[in-house]
């Protein structure tokens, strides 16, 4: 086999009887600088009747070969030329035998047509509408399996309840410490350089423990536990819905939002206003090391005006915004991965989509309470 | 040609496959020739996946080596391992198409990756692959959009894309109705006897085994070795194992071998 080692070339010669003959030579291994059509092309425009090969100068080949001889076989067939295959290696013969058995399915290929403005825009307002309504169902199925919930119906396993709450409480806990702790020192940084100015410094307390109880910490706990839990929720339940997971739950009547949302709803209902609480405390630790730091407070001045700010009011509303958040990334979370499509890449867009929907709705909700709450006079 | 096929592509020397402490299978020695079917039986779970996914060097043994044309796999310096791993083409169970890619750019990835060529010579490459396998025109799907015996063909086509020396498969029948399974069992027979590529092939499919096989491996599950080695023919007929005996008869154990016919 190794007898005519070299490039591949061919060389094209009419013969006698309207002809063309096409001689292979050299090593056919797919590499660049294949030989190309022309030659073949122009031969069988000469009024060639008949294509044969001859393949006895050649050597190794493989489908770049096959490819080239289908091409040939392509060309033929377009001029009406008979293709003479009988002189090629056996083993070639068969795969363009074995090429050809499937009939290239024509009507696979699609022709997508391309929409007019009017109605690339109708459709994007039609598909808003029914995503609207798709969020509508889910919030609606979930307030409908927590009744079932309560009544002691809903098909429910505390056991995934508590793994989801180690996951989404003690777990979580250590970035969430970290991340307000920071907080709080800048916070009290940023007041500190404000409030010297009058000689008001002891009211870095004030805006230390007002901004963390009632905004900072649930905010920050939130988009904390939005990228790391609300992510993990949607890339769980998107991989379940790849696998099928979520259709083998529907077959045996299981109801997915019981059994999958509503475990990991709970787990954050639950965990969201422990983790503000520690989030509080920490970031007023914060506040209270830059103060005794850097500013003439003493320890127990800065204590006493945290005290007498925070009242239990703000508290109680930074813990139940807390918990709306919560609510709001399980949501958001176990949404997008239920709604995932079916493969990879669709696992990614949904954990994307779940942390940007939860962050903003995050956000959104926290302006609505801070309206409501400025009008009430909380 | 008569010389190199009696040459050993594939030798599997003394090798113990363990997960952790757990081992899997142990002193499997075995070796393949150029352009034959090599098939690994056995029954569920006893490490036929296991086995290739050491000879495809996604897992090191615990102990032993495997040698490709007598170069060693196991021992070879990373970037001769990347050459040789070129050589090879490996269809997964459940194809493990790229699900972001059309077919087309799942067969073109490796071609524009390593072969050099130009882009139309690869699309024309890509034809001729995925005609191979029967599916012309399916070219711009993606692998959401085909049957799993589709996607299994395609996977095939992708295996076949850099023309390699070492066709392995995982289960090539597993999820298949039974004419794509033989058209599938076909098709390898084709490339082994046109390409002159030599095929690994796991699979407990006893049709398959005796329409494709050259020589085969049987794995023990209690004994955790090889049990038997050779054309399954001969080895359902005169097997001293009576398990090897009973695994290709579908349990109809015959008692004592049958005598030799030679």
């Amino acid at each position: 086999m190794d007898l005519h080692p070299g490039p591949p070339q061919l060389s094209v010669t009419q013969e006698a009887g309207d002809t063309l003959k096409v001689s292979l030579s050299g090593d056919w291994v797919s590499q660049p600088g294949m030989p190309g059509l022309q030659e073949v092309r122009n031969g069988l425009d000469q009024g060639t009747k008949t294509l044969t090969f001859d393949a006895s100068q050649l050597g190794q080949w493989n489908t770049g070969l096959l490819a080239f001889l289908l091409r040939c076989l392509a060309l033929a067939e377009e001029r009406k030329v008979t293709f003479e295959g009988d002189a090629l290696p056996e083993g070639a013969r068969k795969l363009i035998g074995l090429a050809q058995a499937v009939p290239e399915k024509k009507d696979a290929r699609r022709q997508e047509a391309r929409p007019g403005w009017i109605s690339v825009v109708g459709q994007r307002w039609i598909d808003r509408f029914a995503g609207a309504r798709e969020i509508l169902t889910f919030i609606g199925e979930n307030i409908l399996a927590l009744g079932k919930l309560v009544r002691g119906r809903a098909q429910f396993r505390w056991s995934d309840t508590l793994v989801v709450v180690q996951e989404a409480g003690p777990e979580a806990l250590p970035i969430v410490l970290l991340i307000n702790f920071l907080i709080g020192l800048i916070l009290a940084f940023v007041a500190s350089v404000q409030l010297t100015q009058f000689g008001a410094s002891i009211y870095v307390a004030d805006t230390v423990a007002i901004g963390t109880v009632r905004e900072m910490g649930c905010i920050m706990t939130g988009i904390i536990i939005c990228g790391r839990t609300g992510a993990a929720f949607a890339a769980q339940l998107g991989t379940m819905k790849v696998n099928e997971e979520i259709d083998a739950f529907t077959t045996f009547g299981i109801s997915a939002v019981e059994f999958l949302v509503l475990p990991r709803m709970i787990a954050l209902i639950l965990m969201m206003p422990l983790l503000c609480v520690f989030a509080d405390a920490v970031a007023i630790l914060g506040g209270f090391l830059v103060s005794i730091a850097m500013l003439d407070v003493s320890a127990t001045e800065y204590i006493n005006r945290t005290i007498e700010a925070i009242t239990l009011q703000s508290f109680l509303l930074g813990l139940g915004k807390g918990c709306f958040f919560g609510i709001l990334v399980a949501l958001t979370g176990c949404l997008r991965g239920m709604q995932c499509g079916d493969n990879a890449a669709a696992v990614g867009q949904a954990t994307t989509s779940a942390v940007v929907a939860g962050i903003t709705a995050i956000i959104a909700a926290d302006g609505i309470f801070a309206v409501v709450t400025s009008v009430l006079g909380i | 040609m008569s010389d190199r096929r009696t040459e050993n592509k594939i030798e599997i020397r003394d090798l113990t496959m363990a997960y952790g402490s757990f081992v899997v299978m142990r002193d499997i020695t075995v070796s393949v020739r150029r352009a034959e079917v090599f098939v690994i039986m056995g029954g569920s779970g006893c490490g036929k996946s296991t086995l290739l996914k050491h000879m495809i060097g996604l897992k090191r043994p615990a102990k032993g080596d495997i040698l490709y044309d007598g170069v060693s796999f196991v021992n070879a310096p990373e970037e001769q391992q990347q050459a040789m791993l070129r050589r090879f083409g490996v269809l997964f169970q459940g194809g493990a198409l790229w699900s972001s890619m059309t077919l087309a750019e799942n067969v073109a990835l490796p071609l524009g990756e390593y072969s050099g060529l130009s882009a139309a010579d690869i699309h024309e490459l890509v034809k001729v692959k995925l005609a191979l396998v029967g599916l012309s025109g399916f070219e711009g799907y993606y692998p959401s959009e085909i049957s799993g015996g589709m996607r299994k063909r395609a996977g095939l086509a992708r295996a076949m894309a850099l023309d390699p020396d070492i066709l392995f498969f995982d289960e090539p029948s597993a999820g298949l109705d039974p004419i794509s399974s033989r058209n599938l069992d076909e098709l390898i027979l084709q490339l082994r006897d046109s390409l002159g590529a030599t095929i690994v092939v796991v699979t407990h499919e006893l049709d398959s085994i005796f329409a494709i096989a050259d020589n085969a491996l049987f794995l023990d599950t209690e004994t955790r070795t090889m049990t038997a080695q050779g054309n399954p023919n001969d080895l359902r007929d005169h097997s001293e194992d009576p398990r090897v005996r009973e695994f290709l008869t579908r349990g109809e154990v015959r008692s004592e071998p049958a005598p030799s016919a030679s």
